[in-house]
Formats: structure tokens, sequence, C-alpha cells
């Protein structure tokens, strides 16, 4: 699928993913959206058989002719070959709210979420003159162990969040709607029997021999991904399967976004800049896995010859 | 009559296997579009190219590989793609257990519902109890359709679910991030803060909250679909008001007039 808004000026690392505005009473808290995840899949090119990498064109399927994007537009099927055609632009003026415009109306507490409604997470970085409102509303929340709630539209898609803090720093994590949630009752699970006693207590007395404090990051290491670069190392090492293209993967130059989100983090108070270490100077919790982004990975594999 | 279950498996807990099968608990609604041609209003079609030649490389033909560093590609063949896959089994692997509030909301990923499979329900449902008496969660690992997965196994309401859990890889935490710099707000500041927090505090309610712009869009289509053309305004931002303290006072005087037209 070509990219939505090509039109778009180009955002760059500080502005992140997207823009919005809190409101918390009165208070509004300008912030930039940057994405908390990204996926652990290794990033695999297509080949031609001599070794040169595809590019993906998007055609006529009339003429078979190549569109450039402008020709190109969004339609909703709304019944067999007929399409109605939605621009940015309304999609944009369908927002009900204030475009950008996130009220956190509600604040309940942290732990009262059922995990089943998680879906992603969004790190959210300062976006105006100064930082105070921001960290205000970050102490507060991890102050009282609160989330505050509120739905908003982002790029053509309506978002339940809770706004949390960790570290000083707030994140969104996105929610689903409750009617994308099924009941036990909807999937037709049968009625619960009455409790077999014995066997409560024999699962009772597995679960507490086998319990332990909390779950290490490393176990959730992804293994398949980890396989495959070992694969690529080995082939590598052999020089076996190794193309040398001499042409650089031909990537628009994508803004690092968690550059910019540490950026926009320690922007604010050059005084105070002593006190704002990056991450790399900061003391690694003992156990603690670092998440490899693409290009880290990619780099790691290319400089252990 | 149950759902279709989308894959089935065998809980391994301690010596115990619990027979289960898998149901998706999501449904997803999101409102899909097509890429379209804009003078035709047909579909597209995606092609892999060779920019050298301009030529159409067809599926059966395309090299995979790794970038390893720019301009230098690691083949893979489908073998190799083949070894990096797990093994197939049935057994999800229930290795220990952690207490139930303690894995952080950023790692939950996606909910299923497991059900009792091969009549042997009291000791899902037993299961299912033990670990609501106990307050804790299972930390599980299984294998399903050529992937491995990590994930929580919960009881809710009595029934037992799995959530997979996001990779580590996958999660960038905020320990990593460096704490904002900048002048930070004073006690009195955070005490009204803490106020406005408490005055807005409430229930989680998932049914309170809707997919409003979902149905506007729809409507929206459903109206264009009738040769109709709905009218659209833009709505202006709000304005920048005056010191932090003097907007947390006014927020506060606002929410507390509220409640008290409420209560009145």
């Amino acid at each position: 699928m070509p990219k939505k808004k090509q039109i778009e000026r180009p955002r760059s690392e500080r502005e992140g993913f997207w823009s919005g505005t809190l409101s918390f009473g009165l208070v509004s808290i300008p912030v930039n959206f940057y994405p908390a995840n990204r996926s652990s899949h290794l990033g695999l090119r297509m080949l031609a058989p001599d070794g040169t990498p595809l590019q993906r064109r998007y055609c006529s399927s009339r003429s078979g002719k190549e569109l450039a994007p402008e020709e190109m537009v969004r339609g909703y099927e709304v019944e067999k070959d007929h399409y109605v055609v939605v621009s940015d632009d309304e999609l944009e003026k369908l927002d009900p709210g204030k475009s950008g415009d996130i009220d956190l109306r509600r604040f309940v507490p942290v732990d009262s979420i059922p995990p089943i409604y998680f879906e992603r997470g969004y790190f959210l970085g300062p976006g105006g003159k100064s930082t105070k409102a921001y960290q205000l509303l970050a102490a507060t929340m991890a102050k009282t162990r609160r989330a505050g709630i509120a739905t908003f539209v982002m790029r053509g898609k309506e978002y339940l969040i809770a706004i949390v803090a960790e570290n000083g720093i707030l994140r969104a994590e996105t929610m689903r709607f409750n009617d994308e949630i099924r009941t036990p009752e909807d999937i037709g699970l049968p009625e619960k029997p009455a409790a077999a006693k014995e066997k409560v207590r024999h699962f009772e007395q597995i679960i507490n021999k086998h319990s332990e404090p909390e779950l290490s990051r490393a176990e959730l290491h992804d293994e398949t991904s980890a396989a495959l670069l070992e694969i690529v190392k080995a082939k590598r090492a052999q020089k076996e399967d190794v193309i040398v293209t001499g042409k650089a993967e031909e990537e628009a130059a994508e803004p690092d976004l968690v550059a910019g989100l540490k950026r926009s983090l320690t922007a604010y108070g050059r005084r105070r800049a002593s006190r704002a270490r990056t991450v790399e100077d900061r003391p690694r919790r003992p156990g603690a896995r670092r998440p490899k982004p693409r290009q880290t990975a990619r780099s790691r594999a290319s400089s252990s010859k | 009559m149950a759902d279709r279950a989308i894959w089935k498996g065998i809980l391994r807990v301690g010596a115990e296997g619990v027979p289960v099968k898998l149901y998706s608990a999501v449904i997803d609604r999101a409102v899909r579009f097509n890429v379209l041609e804009k003078s035709t209003l047909t579909r597209i079609t995606q092609h892999m190219v060779n920019p050298e030649t301009g030529e159409e490389v067809p599926n059966d033909r395309i090299q995979k590989a790794y970038e390893v560093e720019a301009g230098v590609y690691v083949r893979l063949t489908a073998e190799d793609l083949e070894k990096s896959k797990p093994k197939e089994s049935r057994d999800i692997e229930v290795t220990r257990f952690v207490p139930a509030s303690h894995i952080d909301q950023q790692w939950y990923d996606r909910p299923y519902y497991l059900g009792p499979d091969e009549g042997d329900a009291a000791a899902y449902f037993a299961l299912a109890a033990a670990l609501e008496n106990e307050k804790r969660e299972g930390i599980a690992r299984w294998r399903m359709r050529n992937s491995r997965y990590v994930g929580a196994l919960r009881s809710e309401g009595g029934y037992l679910m799995l959530i997979t859990l996001k990779f580590a890889e996958e999660v960038l935490t905020a320990d990593e991030l460096p704490r904002p710099t900048g002048r930070t707000p004073d006690a009195k500041e955070l005490k009204m803060a803490e106020q406005l927090v408490l005055a807005l505090e409430d229930e989680f309610r998932p049914g309170d909250f809707h997919d409003e712009y979902r149905e506007r869009v729809m409507k929206f289509i459903e109206a264009k679909a009738h040769g109709l053309k709905p009218k659209l305004r833009i709505v202006g931002r709000k304005k920048e008001t005056t010191s932090l303290a003097d907007t947390l006072a006014a927020s506060l005087k606002a929410v507390r007039g509220n409640k008290e037209r409420a209560v009145a």
C-alpha cells in the first residue's frame, strides 16, 4: 500500500510520528507521539536473480501502466467492485473533536484496567516551549498511580488511550474499544461447573511451587529472529550466498524517531544539561535486555566478521 | 454451539496436562480501504520490478536476503528460513507464575480465550480457579503456526485466557530514555494538579467509550454512496491561556463547580 499522505510535509525527528495537545483541566500540554513498539522481525529484502534489490511498483489493473502517487485514491468497497472514494482531507474533517486535542477528563487507577484492552504504546515527548506542564502531569500521574483516559483521532483512526507516566516520561497506551472484545458467552464457552475443590487445591500447590516475584525481560527474547540472524552470520563467515551489489538499499531517509524522542526530552533548560545524561551513560539495570532496533541488529551483524 | 477454535493445544502445568482450544478474544472493526486508480476507480496491482532493467520479477524467482551492510546481502534460501522456524508442537508450556499485577501494560499484545477440550473441563476450571485464588498469572511458551509465542495465562471471570506478550526487542521502555529536562513544577502546582486528578477520579468503564469516528466515517461513506455530498466543517483549536498555577486554579474551580451543581 502506498504511503497515505504523499503530499504531507515530511516530519522531522523531533516532531515524531504525530503531534497533539493534552488538555488537563484548562492546562494545554503540546506533545509529539513516538512509537514505543517496533517489529522484531529481520527486515528481509527482495532481490532479482542477479542480486539487484527489487522495487515495488503500483500499476493500473486496466492498462498495466505504472501509477504515480497522485494517480491513486483511497476507496471503500460498498458492494462488489463499487467503491466510494474518501480523501485524506475528508477523513480529517470527520474528526468530531478539536483536531489533535486529547482531553483528559477521567483518571482511573492504573492497575484497574484489564490487560485484554492494551494494544500499542506511544511515548509522548514535550512539544511546546516549556516542559513544566508536561513534567507536572507526569509527576502527578506517577504519584497518584492514575492513568488519564481519553479518546482522540490520529491519522484517520479513533483511539481510546490510557496516559501513564514512568521515569518522568508520559506514555499513551492505546486500548481496544469494548465492541472489539469478545466475551466467553460470545464464543460459546461452556458454563462453569461447581469447583472441584481437590483439583483446585492441587493446582494452587503447583502455582505456589513455581512462583517467582517477577518476569525478567530476558525471557521475552525473540528466538526466531535470533536464529535467523545466526544463520546470516554463519553464511557470511563462510562467504556463502554473499551478494555484493555496491548499491545500498534504496530507503527513503526515515527519521530516527528514538533519537528524536531523546532529543525532545533533553532539549529544555540548558543550565541543567549536566543532569540530562543520555541513555548510553546510564547504568544498565542488571538483567535488563535492550531491544535491538533494525539498524543496530544490522550493524552488529556486519561488524562481527 | 461454540465458535470454531483457531488452534488446539495442551497446557503443561507441573505434571498436569490440560487440553484446551484457542479462540480469538478480539474482533477487528477497523474501516478497511483499498487503493484505487483515480481515473478508473479500479483496484491497483503491485509488482516487484528490477529497477536496472525495468522488468518484473515473478514471485518464484524473487530471492530473499538480509542486508548486512550497505550494498552487501546474505541470501536466505527456503531451507534457511525453514531452519529458523520452531518445530511443531501442541504443548503450551507454563514455566512459572508471577503476581497478577506484575507485568506492565506495555507488554500485553493479543488476547485469546481458552476453552476446555476433549471433555476434561474439570481440570480447566480448577486451574482457572486456582490462578484467581492465588492472584497469579502463568508465563507460557508455545509454538503455533510456525511462530514462537510467550504469553500470560490468566483467569478472567473464571475462564482461562492467554495474552501474547511482546518480545523484548519490540518494546522501548522508559528506563532506556533520559528524564525530561527543563524547569520543574513547584510544590503548589504539584498539589493543585493532584487535587485536579483526584477531582476527576473515576472507575474504568470501557462501555462508556465508543469509536464515534468510525461511525461517522461509515455514515459519510453511506451518504456518498447514495450520491449525497455531506458538508464537513473544520474546527478551530483552543487558545493558550495564562500561567500554569492560575490555569490549574481555574481548572479546579471549574471541576468543583460542576460537581456541586451535579449534587444540588
